[in-house]
């Protein structure tokens, strides 16, 4: 990037609420069913039917908007959002405008090491549309001949999480949606998943000469269906941006679709024209308030969130790599750290050896989930502290665990791993080690110091590779010298 | 407040834009026709603007009541092949409808 430009990014993500039913009527929420099978005249939008507010979606938005530390607006009301597109029955969508639920919140990422604070403008209230096919020519819309359409997403709940445009980077945009879909996954009001489309992203981005120019026109980015497009795609938008203003052209203020094949955004060309949505209030619905006895409420179900684990871990001795690491691992392996430390493990080793060894372990046998007594892990740890293991037996002791071979003593026992001891055999070893290599003796004596790594070959082998390389190490200069 | 301000005003309108948004095809001729009759409805809507509502609370809704809510349960859905036979076009299970595009 040339010196001087600075992206401006802010991120739109809308986020598919788990409910059992839709935002508005009784239709079941479920991902894949034959098309048209979860409708009703509600999500239809047949004449006369009503719209009645889903009460725990209300609920599960106030959960997002807590975990991103927004204020809840105490009263706020659904406006309806006037357009036209066949994936819309009633030609509008229940949406909110000016007051939404939650506002003016924040969320921190980490990247290389470092925090930002990204500011949360907005999460709104408001259902999904239903899915359109476009036919004939290879599905691009373009050129479809006919658009097929399946109302069973249409009405399912919906909330609009918008960032304020606090980003700089592609790598911040990418960590930023990483982190809100952890966060919305924790909090277990979504699937959160991008290939299902249950969590998705937009990107405003935008760049300008110095963070104290004003800020430039901002192009709309979508399509993007993992954190690894999204960063691609924010990186290329920002580079066309600068080339094109380098080269005195300009920036239209659209909406590009990202080319995953080509990794490049183009422009949809629709004519946005005015977006005029002719926002007004939903006359079928009534306010919604939130007590603050409501809010205290839901604000004491949070569960521990991942920058709030991370810290916990910190304090505990972490590394702040491996707490970063840890704090967004899944479960499983969070729990067997927790499990672990709670047997009497150092904090310390034990999310070493879990993120390290353990995942390590997980990968090479091709295996997602792990079911191992942690107190086996702690005694481990405990035999390294106590020199009954080398870093390397430790590593078999821990092959043995995950396989459900038994504590790890008894691994260590059955593997015969454990570690000499006993000084004065280890001290034996070196002397008929000594005693055999006179030649070796001479030649360290003579200053050849590389020569005691062969004197420690000697004793290992004599010892079966029990003895301590390091205490034999010491050993040897000691009666050397 | 002054609201001498506030006090109706010939309200102009791009009727041709108004048209577009709602979808409808007017006729060219009828089109200064309609421009005067929709300003006028607006211009008398203009004129609550004009009332004192000093110390009036602002109201949202007609009702009053405040947090209409819903169980979370699924209470079912319609038949499709009922819902689809009121569909000008379906196929395989979907709705037809003539390409996005050209809805513009
Ligand atoms: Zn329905």
């Amino acid at each position: 990037m040339s010196v001087g430009w600075e992206p401006v990014i802010g991120i739109e993500v809308h986020v598919e609420l788990a409910t059992q039913s839709k935002m508005f009527c009784g239709c079941a929420v479920s991902f894949g069913e034959a098309p048209n099978t979860n409708v009703c005249p509600t999500c239809l939008a047949l004449p006369g039917a009503l719209p009645v507010t889903n009460g725990k979606a209300i609920e599960w938005i106030i959960k997002i908007g807590l975990a991103l530390h927004c204020e809840i607006s105490e009263w706020s009301v659904f406006h309806r959002k006037n357009y036209f597109y066949a994936d819309l029955p009633k030609n509008y969508q229940i949406s909110q405008y000016d007051v939404p639920v939650c506002h003016d919140g924040w969320l921190d990422i980490d990247v290389d090491g470092e925090t930002a604070r990204i500011g949360i403008e907005r999460a709104h209230q408001e259902e999904d549309t239903g899915k359109s096919l476009h036919m004939g020519e290879g599905g691009r819309i373009h050129a479809a001949t006919e658009t097929l359409l399946d109302f069973n997403r249409a009405g399912v709940p919906l909330v609009e999480v918008v960032s304020k445009p606090d980003i700089r980077s592609a790598a911040q945009a990418r960590a930023y949606a990483q982190t809100l879909r952890q966060v919305i996954a924790e909090l277990g009001v979504s699937d959160a998943r991008l290939e299902e489309g249950s969590i998705r992203f937009d990107a405003n981005i935008s760049v300008r000469q110095g963070p104290d120019a004003e800020f430039g026109t901002k192009v709309e980015i979508k399509n993007m269906n993992s954190f690894r497009s999204l960063e691609k795609a924010v990186d290329f938008e920002i580079k066309r941006q600068i080339a094109e203003l380098e080269a005195e052209g300009t920036i239209i203020q659209e909406t590009r679709h990202w080319d995953e094949e080509a990794a490049v955004t183009t422009s949809m060309r629709t004519k946005e024209g005015s977006s005029d949505y002719r926002y007004f209030t939903e006359p079928d619905l009534v306010p919604l308030v939130v007590t603050p006895e409501w809010r205290e409420h839901i604000l004491s179900t949070l569960p521990e969130l991942p920058h709030q684990r991370k810290d916990r871990y910190l304090a505990l001795g972490v590394d702040t790599q491996t707490a970063l690491a840890l704090s967004s691992a899944d479960t499983a392996l969070r729990s067997l750290f927790e499990d672990t430390v709670g047997a009497g493990a150092d904090a310390k080793a034990a999310a070493n050896w879990i993120t390290g060894e353990v995942v390590a372990w997980m990968r090479r046998e091709s295996v997602d989930t792990i079911d191992v007594d942690s107190a086996s892990v702690a005694e481990m740890i405990g035999m390294i502290d106590a020199n009954e293991l080398s870093a390397s037996a430790a590593k078999e002791v821990l092959d043995g665990i995950l396989r459900g071979e038994g504590t790890a003593r008894a691994v260590a026992e059955s593997r015969d791993l454990i570690q000499m001891t006993d000084t004065g055999a280890i001290e034996s070893a070196v002397d008929s080690v000594l005693a055999d290599n006179p030649d070796a003796v001479e030649r360290y004596r003579a200053g050849e110091q590389k020569v005691v790594g062969f004197l420690v070959g000697q004793v290992m082998r004599a010892t079966q590779g029990k003895a301590d390389p390091k205490a034999v190490n010491g050993l040897l200069r000691e009666k050397l010298s | 407040m002054d609201r001498s301000t506030l006090l109706p005003m010939p309200i102009d309108i791009d009727i041709a834009h108004v048209a577009r948004l709602a979808r409808l095809d007017l006729p060219e001729d009828e089109l200064d026709t309609l421009r005067s009759q929709l300003s006028a409805i607006l211009e008398h809507a203009a004129k609550v603007q004009s009332l004192d509502t000093e110390g009036v609370e602002p109201s949202n809704h007609p009702l009053g009541f405040v947090n209409a809510f819903r169980e979370d349960v699924v209470t079912g859905s319609l038949d499709r092949d009922e819902v689809l036979a009121m569909a000008p076009e379906a196929r395989d299970g979907y709705f037809a409808a003539p390409p996005a595009m050209s809805q513009e």
